[in-house]
């Protein structure tokens, strides 16, 4: 069962895995990404989203916002220490202390048209694919969600609209040879993440003849 | 404590007067802009860190309202009244790693507002160590265009021993004369379940994006207020609308005199700027709400 998402934001960023210190984004949403929208929309274990095809519908553009950010995570070793202690004191994290200055390199005004379907996977059990095709169906037109999807980090989040026919494009470069890019992890093989060669061509970036190709490791 | 059970979607505008809502640290601690429409921005983050603020001062010493992202104002000692003591059994042993490492979060969830409510990250080797919290917030954008003034301003004395000869110093300020800011915010239902974000929680969230302001003083920041909040209140955890399709439902306009002008108004150039919270209507649009969902004016 196929559909047709459209997606626009007014900012996003899809990390690069090499630059994510100073986080520079992609030219365009990953297929990841994309998976984790209309996993916010709908999802099950039943179920596994697979995306086609990404349709880029306006002119690829960035903007840098530097923030304040910590440095450090937290730690699960002080966390259970405290637990057993049964007290909190020391158990914090002094943000000023700890301050990392960090650039974000964003894409700004994005709008895709983002075209996918989903498999039934191992754990479906008497699941129906026309069961999940209805939920994600009714979901996506009402604008239901399980959490508000984001392009790529939470502060952008993204808008969607199930629709029929693609929406207009404004982009200018319709053709463009992206580079490498992150495909998705793997999750089942130790979290690897896989690659592919993306190429925009009529401002379309076809992940089925990708797939067809295969993907790096 | 029973969990947050309805989405929301909200719109906060809070206005600045002859302040730095937020500095840019890459241009200097100017006022965040953006470069294409010099529209004012506020990040996400600042105003996170305005509500931990407010909720560690209202709260102080309270059961299960520790905030883990401190700044050195607040006490640690204030935490060690947070205890809990309530479910703290030692942690046998022999548990798996990742039942261990979901104990921890549920437990740092229970004790600190901050991860219940926006999150966070402990560690990575535990799976389950990574906790999304319900409440996301989007970056706060002004109006209309913003125009900052750099204000240079004397001191004088000096800090350093071999200026002494030097009469005054000199420092700069940057400031916004006047901006209304609109931010746009989330609570998941679903996620609250999961962190265990309570209606409770919810009622505090909504105090703090109200009065978060009125303890956050300083030289840098000017007046800046809280002036309206509107929830978009839905039936169900997942949703009855777009929220896109609902925040277009609030619009902010000019008004010039007794006229409302619509932002973008070519008139606009040849008038004055605003300078007040008086110069804007704010308009809620009521009409055929979808079904399943209120719109509420909190203030």
């Amino acid at each position: 069962m196929s559909f047709q998402l459209h997606i626009w934001g007014d900012h996003a960023c899809f990390t690069r895995p090499e630059m994510k210190v100073e986080r520079v984004s992609y030219d365009v949403i990953t297929p990841s990404a994309a998976r984790g929208i209309f996993e916010a929309i709908h999802w099950k274990p039943a179920i596994r989203w697979v995306i086609d095809r990404i349709h880029v519908l306006k002119p690829i553009r960035f903007e840098t916002i530097r923030r304040n950010e910590v440095g450090s995570k937290i730690s699960a070793r002080t966390a259970q220490s405290a637990m057993n202690a049964g007290d909190l004191t020391g158990l914090h994290l002094v943000v000023d202390e700890n301050r990392q200055q960090r650039a974000t390199l964003a894409l700004r005004d994005v709008s895709y048209l983002i075209e996918a379907h989903f498999e039934m996977t191992a754990e479906a059990g008497g699941d129906t694919p026309a069961k999940h095709s209805e939920m994600f169906r009714r979901r996506a037109t009402t604008g239901q969600c399980f959490h508000r999807p984001c392009l790529g980090v939470r502060e952008f989040p993204a808008w969607f609209e199930l629709v029929k026919t693609p929406p207009p494009s404004t982009l200018l470069e319709s053709d463009r040879d992206l580079g490498w890019m992150l495909y998705d992890i793997d999750y089942a093989n130790r979290r690897a993440p896989l690659f592919f060669r993306a190429r925009m061509e009529g401002g379309v970036i076809d992940l089925v003849r990708v797939r067809g190709e295969g993907l790096r490791a | 404590m029973n969990a947050v059970a309805n989405r929301y979607d909200f719109v906060l505008f809070f206005d600045v007067a002859d302040g730095n809502p937020n500095g840019d640290p890459d241009a200097g601690n100017l006022p965040r802009m953006d470069p294409e429409t010099s529209q004012g921005l506020v990040s996400d983050v600042a105003l996170k860190r305005k509500i931990r603020n407010y909720v560690a001062m209202v709260k102080e010493g309270e059961p299960g309202h520790g905030i883990y992202m401190t700044e050195r104002t607040v006490l640690n000692q204030t935490h060690a009244k947070a205890y809990e003591a309530v479910g703290l059994t030692p942690v046998a042993k022999k548990l798996p790693k990742e039942q261990d490492g979901r104990r921890i979060t549920e437990w740092m969830c229970a004790n600190y507002f901050d991860i219940r409510a926006f999150g966070a990250v402990m560690t990575t080797e535990v799976n389950a160590g990574q906790v999304r919290g319900p409440i996301q917030l989007a970056f706060a954008r002004s109006a209309e265009a913003i125009m900052p003034l750099e204000i240079s301003i004397t001191r004088s004395s000096v800090t350093n021993k071999k200026d002494l000869e030097k009469e005054r110093t000199m420092g700069r300020k940057h400031i916004v004369p006047y901006s209304l800011y609109r931010v746009h915010g989330f609570v998941n239902a679903k996620l609250a379940e999961k962190t265990g974000f309570s209606e409770d929680d919810l009622e505090l969230l909504w105090r703090a994006l109200e009065n978060m302001f009125e303890f956050d003083r300083s030289a840098a920041r000017g007046e800046m207020a809280a002036r309206k909040l509107f929830l978009f209140r839905h039936e169900s955890a997942l949703g009855s609308a777009q929220a896109h399709r609902l925040f277009e439902r609030i619009s902010v306009a000019r008004r010039i005199e007794d006229e409302t002008v619509a932002i973008g108004d070519k008139r606009l150039h040849n008038l004055q700027p605003a300078r007040a919270f008086r110069d804007y209507v704010i308009e809620a649009d009521r009409e055929g709400l979808p079904a399943g969902v209120e719109l509420v004016e909190r203030f």
